[in-house]
Parts: C-alpha cells; structure tokens; sequence
C-alpha cells in the first residue's frame, strides 16, 4: 500500500494535479506516525509512511488547507470518507479543491493492545499471514492481527468509500451486521442507577484535555462554546464532578445527527474513556425516530435533527422521557 | 500555615475619579485605613472582584503617599467593566506588590528623566514622577511628553496642570491626535513630539503606552541617537499568579509579572519578540 | 538495605496504611494503571507506569484556594487551607521522582506556594526501580537512573521480594515503622538487578536520544527556526501532552459562583490553548505554531536558563505514548537539531 500511495502522490504533485499532500509522517516506532503535510516529491519520497497504524482521521486537517488555498491530495479510509462528507454537507471544505484517494482498509491496529498484552520495548513491527511479529528489546512476540485491531474496527460500518477521486485498493461493501450498537443496547437494558455509575465511573477519569473535542471532525466551530470564559461552563478542569459530566454529554448533543461514528474521539483519549458511546446512543436514538440515516452518507441529504416534518415524533413519544 | 500570596487582603475603594470617559482612579484603603501594604514605583497588584476576575494593575499612586493606594483602570474587559460600575465602599481585593520596579533607588538617582506616555500609559508612570516630586533633590531635570487622542482622554490633567506643571525643574509636554476647540497647545502623534523636542541625549527615558506609540518613539530616539540602556519601559501580558508561577507571561526565559514589568529595552533584545 | 518477602506484602500494606494513606498503581477498569488509595484487597498494577503522572499528589487537576462570601459592598476572604494528611506513594517511578524536583522548583522558591508545599511536606514518596523499561523511555537523557531512582525509600524487586532502601530521614522512619516485617536485604541482588536495568537502557530505541542543540542560551538561535512550522502543523492544540506530563505546572485560577459564595479554584492549564494568553484587547500567542513553540521552548530552553541547566523534562515518555498525532519532545528534539 504505501508503495503505491507514494508513488501516487508523487505523479500527482508532480504532474500539476494538487501541490500538496496529506498523509502520515514517519516516526521514531513503528506505530507513532504523525499527521502531516508534504510539499514536494522528495519530501514524500523522505518521510511519507502508510501502514496498520496510520489510524489518524485526516479530513478535519482539510478545514485548515482548503483556507489556505491551493489543491490538496488527501487519502481517507473508507470511515473518513464519512467524514468528509459531511464536513461538505456542513460548508466546511470545498470539494474542488481536494483530490480525494480513497484507500483500501483491513482495519487498523492499536498499539496500545499489545502493550496492553505486556508487550513493552517494541522496536519493530512487521506483518505476515494475518499476524504482527512485534520485536521488542525483551524478545519476539507473535500477535494475531486481529487481537491487535482498534476497538472501532472491530465494529467498522463500512468498507466502502462514500466519495473518491480514485482508490488504491480495492472497494469494499457497507457492512449491515456490524454490531455496533450492541454496547449501547447493554447500556440501555441497565438501571439509571446503573448507567448512571457505568457512566459515573468512565466520566471520573476524564482530565479535560479537551483532545476529544479538538480531534472531532464535527467540532469545527470557530470559538468553542467550552473557550468562551463568558459562558460560565469554560472550566478547564472540573469544579465538581457534575462538570465533566455536562462537557461529554453536551458535546455529544452538538454532534447528535452529523457525528460520522469515526471513533476519534475514542481513539485519542488519554484515559480510554468509550466517548464514542455516548455518540451511538444518539446515532441509534435517531435511527429509531426519524428512520435509519448515516451522516456523511451523502453530503446532499437533509440530516433528520435540522428538517422538519409534521409526523416527526413528539417528546414523550415511543417513552422517549424514560429512555 | 505559611503565609499564602495567592490569599488577597480585602480593601475599600474610598473614592472614585472619573480620569477620562473610560478611565476611572481608583482609591484603596485598607478596611481601618491607610495602605495595605507598601510597594515601589511601577510595581502592580493583582485586583480582584470574586466572583468576576482578577487581573494586574499597575500602583499608580506613588509610595510616598502614606494613606492610600492608587489604580487607574481604563474599561476593557469584563473585571475592568464591573470596577468601574462600581460605587465608593465598595470592597475589592488587593494582593502584591509584584514585580520589579523602576530604578528609582539606585540606577536613576541623579538622572535628567524624560518620561514619555500615551493614553493610561501614564498609569505606571505616575507613581515614578510623584515619587521624584516628592524626593526632588535626588533626581536632574524632568521632562514629561504625554499625549492621548483628545483632551478629554488625558489622565490626570488636573494634577498635571495643577501641580507637575509647577515643579521647579518640571517640564510638560501635553499634545493630543487632533486639534480640538479648547485646546491651544501641541497636536500631533508622542513619537512625532518627541522627536521634535530633540531631547538631551543624557536623559534616561521611562516610556509606557500602546505598542505601536512605543515602537515608533523607541525608533525616533534611537534615530536621536539614544541607547537602548537608556530606555526603560513597562510590559503587560496576561497574568494569573503574579508570582512567576503560573506559567503564562513569559516572554522568552523572563516572566513579566516577576522579572518585569519595567523592562530596558536592550534587556528586551536579548528575549523574543513574542508580546 | 532491608528485604521484604512477597509473603508479607499485604501485611506490609496493611501497616503502612494504618499510619499514613496509602497510595499505589493500580489497574482501573480499562486496563490502565492509575494511584489509587490501597484498601485491603487491593492489588498492586505491574503496569509499567500510570497514565497521569505523580505530579497529581502534589499538583492536583483542580484545588479550592479560598472561599469569598459577598454581602452588599463587603467582602470577606476565607482561608480555607487546612493541614495535609500523612500520605505514601508506593511504587514511583525514577522519572517521576526527578519531576518532584522540577516542580519544587517553582513552586517551592519565593514567594513559595503554601498549597504545594503543605503537600510535599506531608507526602513520603516510595520509588520503584525499573526492571522492564520502554520504547518510550529516556529518562537516562536526562541523567537519571531508572535503576536508582530517588525518593524516601528507593525498592528493587528482586525475585519474590522487595528489597527497600531508606533515602532520607522520613524514608528511615518509614521503615523502621514496619521493621517487624522485614528482613535484612542484599546489597548484590539489588547491584546485580541494577546492572541488569541498565543493560537494557542501552538497547531502548532511544538510548542514544541526546539534548544536543537544545538549553541553555538558545533562545535566539532557536526561536524562528523553520522547523516549527512542520512541527506544529498537525498538533490538535489539546491539552494532553501538558495534563499527563509530570513537570507541566502551569495553571489557571478561576472563581466559581456556588450560589453560597464564591470559591477561586486553581486547576491546570495548557499552553497548547488558545485561551492562555488571550486578554481583553489581544493575544500574545495567537497560533498554535507560537503556543507549540512555548510549550517546547519552556521546557528545553527557558526552564534550563532558569534552572541551571536542568530541563524541564524527565524522559517519562508519557507524551510519546499518549499525543493523539504523536508529535512529542523527542521528535522536537530531533528535528531542532539534536542527533539520532
């Protein structure tokens, strides 16, 4: 893959086509690769590196190229290619500035898994026939790939690319049984009580770093309402426990019907919270209501929270105040 | 326990002047009278409304006043905006003094002084030149160029007029943006002004004001021939701690709240342009 | 040197908790280590490290400073400070002892923070020695020895025992609290496991990371280096980096109207956030290429002018392990100029 990314990116910075890249940057292991962008073929050639660990959402950088002009060459997996649409749907990047690849995706893996394994003083990874041989300073270990993969991709919704310029790989389908919501169904069959200390428990963790909220590719307001010192909820650290509570659960009403389910937020917690939860709750809330929708399906379908219609459900509906 | 910095003492602002149409002097008493505690010229307090804020502010009054403290506050933000919607009695909280301040005790004693200000920039500057009126012999001539953007944006124009006018050896230079009716003195922009007064190049120059007032005057007397040894001036950032703690007034290795405010400005060379 | 034989850890635990609260990593419900208050049961994480640095017993997230009341024009300050219980943090690392000093640093010299110091004073902090280091680690960077690292009481494990080392006159009266419980310890198995860690040190992928082109005096020549540009482009402007480090001390203060008075509370800050130097009529650090560059430049440049040298950094290797795009000091390092 990443032979034929590079190889890519250089044709099309060199034939005129965009004038710059964005894509991963190699690291010190081989599981830290950072967003980045390249400017020249050499510079690719140099630092671009694709590989299981690549798992950053690159559509959000878009809002910050398309200001500053010119033609950006972006690669998205088949889940950021929701992404990308609805941050068209929502006006935030332009379309014809953007040459979209669209990349082929087995799922990603997650380093911390395999350290979680105890698997510590990794100085390389490589895969072969499904599974990761990992080389620490302590020795070899074999891990199947698939005990290795990222807690979202084990419920990915789908393979398949909702927008692309072209692939590298081949196209998958929508995945119908993907079990997503099967954690938000436990979650509802508990007690108040319960989910109320579930969630009590998870919240409890949260440090404020704010890193949930600024990797979200629905979180593209100018000023947060969570930076304004006016508003009175900008603590940057929790007053009282109630605190964080109201951070988590207002952003997720923020995003509720334009949240993708990309996982990033999960993904980039510190303190392994399953933010992402709270987000399905209301993905399968809307789901329920107002008919099955996917945000960034397509950028051109009127999202259910922002239209109305006189047989849209009423509070108090279908126990909607228990629920 | 130790004594905590961080815990403000509770003084009454016993009277109100109306400096401009948006800066107001504050007094501050102790709440049995007299200051609460003592400070040198160009060092700051960290006021407070609980509640709202707390923000630095420069002393204005100067340590020579045995009875109050002064703050001069021009209306800007949402601390700045409830103190001055304040009323006489009111209590607020004081913390300080912080900072360094001008050299007045050693660096500047015998110097001919050129202070050079703009808008409340004359704030921090006040408790400089109260403080040579009231310790006279120990310092040369006073030169004092001071301008806003009308007359009715000068501060203290009454003790201007009043009483730095009639110091033996005082001499103020007043100039506003515009010609106005009423005002028959100097128009035209402090950097302009200064370098038409074609100051001794012995003097020591105190210079405070907005940034851009600050970097033309600086250009002007460099142009003059001044060095930046010579040149002392005051920084502002946002602050939280005042004490070099909470991390935010940096500029470059020196945090302003503790290793400024007053700077000279070949100190400042040495740091990055980052205010 | 004394010895204490996995047999009586509990008890050991035991009574150190019925004199002084009892802090340890312990593994939460994700996985993770984090300090947790030892009850009788609780079992010690062999995480190598906890997500949050230690730096939160003395440092915590958010602490009430005082409390106002208000009534008409009055204004009444509460000091609401009161003692610090007794407390032991078992199992600290080597890098996150050294963070100790970074912080007593600034907040222990004039005008010192009462709040911090009330703190320090009551903690006894039990070090752990490395044995399985990682990827992410270079404390040896800055010098110090994973393999010994400070605190009161310094602990080796060695083969189905603790062996425990007194450092300072707090550690002593630690030990000899709980002398019943131990036994004499072996100077050689603690120098044999030692020499062991350090072997290991030295295969790390970054054994050889230097802070070559970075410290004291280098502000000018690295300031306006192109390289922060690239540095900062992806960075998500979070906190992060600056909440899990163990010598980040900035903070923020803020009142909170609680409807019975007002409470100023400290909590932390980031210089990655806009908001940090924003006042009413501008910014002095409106990219986050400028807030980037601060929180770099404070810890490789302007803390060491401070500070005789010594880095704002301890080689946890938290941010590393922990930045959502993975950018961190030793990638800054690197690119700034330094080798490897």
């Amino acid at each position: 893959m990443q032979e034929m990314m590079q190889k890519r990116a250089v044709e099309l910075l060199e034939n005129g086509t965009v004038d710059r890249v964005l894509g991963w940057s190699v690291g010190d292991f081989p599981y830290d690769m950072t967003p980045a962008v390249f400017r020249s073929a050499a510079e690719v050639k140099d630092r671009f590196v694709y590989n299981d660990f690549c798992a950053a959402n690159l559509s959000k950088y878009l809002v910050k190229e398309c200001r500053a002009g010119g033609k950006i060459l972006v690669f998205l997996k088949p889940c950021d290619t929701y992404s990308f649409n609805q941050l068209m749907a929502e006006h935030r990047i332009k379309r014809e500035m953007i040459h979209v690849i669209g990349i082929e995706c087995f799922g990603k893996a997650d380093v911390d898994k395999l350290k979680d394994m105890g698997i510590e003083g990794i100085t390389g990874i490589s895969m072969k026939d499904g599974s990761y041989t990992v080389s620490t300073v302590y020795g070899d270990t074999t891990v199947k790939a698939a005990d290795a993969m990222a807690e979202r991709c084990l419920s990915c919704k789908s393979k398949k690319h909702m927008v692309y310029d072209e692939l590298i790989g081949a196209e998958g389908e929508v995945v119908e049984d993907c079990n997503r919501f099967d954690m938000v169904e436990k979650l509802e069959a508990m007690t108040p009580d319960e989910r109320y200390e579930f969630w009590r428990g998870e919240l409890s963790r949260c440090i404020r770093c704010n890193a949930c909220r600024n990797v979200c590719p629905a979180c593209t307001c100018e000023k947060c309402i969570f930076d304004n010192p006016n508003s009175g909820v900008s603590q940057k650290a929790a007053v009282n426990s109630f605190e964080e509570n109201m951070f988590h659960i207002i952003r997720a009403f923020h995003v509720a019907g334009r949240c993708t389910d990309c996982g990033e937020c999960s993904r980039v917690c510190p303190q392994s919270i399953p933010l992402h939860l709270l987000n399905r709750k209301f993905i399968k809330d809307v789901n329920t209501f107002y008919g099955e929708y996917q945000a960034g399906e397509d950028p051109a379908a009127k999202p259910p929270l922002g239209k109305y219609e006189k047989n849209d459900i009423e509070p108090g509906e279908a126990g909607g105040a228990n629920a | 326990m130790n004594n905590e910095t961080l815990i403000p003492y509770v003084g009454v602002v016993t009277e109100i002047t109306q400096q401009t149409p948006d800066v107001k002097t504050f007094r501050v008493e102790a709440p049995g009278g007299g200051k609460l505690f003592e400070h040198k010229p160009g060092q700051c307090a960290m006021l407070s409304v609980p509640g709202i804020s707390e923000a630095m502010i420069s002393i204005t009054s100067s340590p020579t006043n045995t009875e109050y403290m002064e703050f001069s506050v021009k209306k800007c933000g949402c601390l700045t905006e409830w103190l001055h919607a304040m009323e006489v009695g009111q209590m607020i909280t004081v913390r300080g003094p912080y900072g360094r301040n001008f050299p007045v005790y050693d660096e500047l004693l015998g110097k001919d002084l050129l202070f050079v200000a703009g808008g409340i920039g004359l704030a921090p500057l006040r408790s400089v030149i109260n403080y040579v009126r009231d310790n006279r012999e120990k310092f040369g001539t006073v030169d004092i160029v001071y301008g806003s953007r009308s007359k009715e944006d000068l501060v203290y124009y009454k003790e201007i007029v009043e009483e730095w006018m009639n110091t033996e050896g005082f001499n103020v230079h007043l100039t506003i943006d515009r010609e106005q009716e009423n005002w028959d003195g100097h128009v035209g922009f402090v950097p302009n002004y200064v370098k038409e007064l074609n100051p001794d190049l012995k003097k020591t120059v105190l210079m405070c004001g907005p940034p851009i007032m600050i970097k033309f005057t600086l250009g002007g007397l460099m142009e003059l021939g001044f060095k930046k040894e010579q040149v002392y001036t005051t920084m502002e950032l946002r602050m939280k701690c005042g004490i070099g703690k909470c991390g935010r007034c940096n500029i470059g290795n020196k945090y302003v709240c503790k290793d400024g405010p007053v700077f000279r400005f070949d100190e400042l060379d040495e740091l990055p342009n980052e205010y | 040197m004394k010895k204490l034989s996995f047999e009586k850890l509990n008890e050991f635990f035991a009574a150190v908790a019925a004199q002084k609260t009892l802090y340890l990593p312990v593994d939460n419900k994700v996985g993770k280590a984090e300090y947790k208050k030892w009850e009788s049961g609780t079992e010690m994480s062999r995480a190598l490290n906890t997500v949050r640095s230690a730096k939160d017993f003395f440092f915590p997230q958010t602490e009430n400073l005082m409390e106002f009341k208000m009534s008409g024009k009055a204004v009444e300050v509460l000091d609401t400070r009161e003692a610090c219980e007794d407390f032991v943090i078992f199992g600290v690392r080597a890098c996150d002892a050294a963070s100790f000093n970074i912080l007593d640093s600034v907040y222990l010299v004039d005008p010192v923070d009462s709040y911090y110091k009330n703190r320090r004073e009551h903690g006894t902090v039990v070090t752990m020695a490395c044995s399985r280091p990682a990827e992410t680690c270079f404390c040896g960077t800055f010098g110090i020895d994973a393999a010994d690292p400070a605190g009161d009481v310094t602990v080796w494990e060695i083969e189905g025992a603790y062996m425990l080392r007194a450092n300072t006159e707090k550690g002593e009266a630690l030990l000899a609290s709980v002398d019943a419980l131990l036994e004499d310890g072996c100077e050689k198995a603690v120098a044999d496991a030692q020499a062991k860690t350090r072997e290991i040190m030295k295969k790390l992928p970054l054994a050889d990371f230097t802070t070559e082109g970075v410290g004291v005096g280098k502000t000018k020549e690295l300031f306006d280096r192109p390289e922060w540009a690239t540095l900062s482009e992806s960075c998500l402007g979070c906190g992060t980096c600056t909440f899990v480090c163990p010598t980040c001390q900035c903070y923020d203060v803020r009142d909170f109207d609680t409807g019975n008075g007002i409470k100023r509370f400290r909590c932390w800050d980031s210089c990655m956030y806009s908001d940090f130097t924003q006042m009413a009529h501008g910014n002095s650090r409106n990219s986050q290429l400028e807030r980037f560059r601060q929180r770099f430049m404070h810890k490789l440049v302007y803390y060491p002018d401070r500070n005789n040298g010594t880095f704002g950094c301890v080689g946890c290797g938290r941010c590393l392990a922990r930045c959502p795009i993975s950018m961190n000091i030793v990638k800054v390092v690197k690119a700034l100029g330094g080798k490897n």
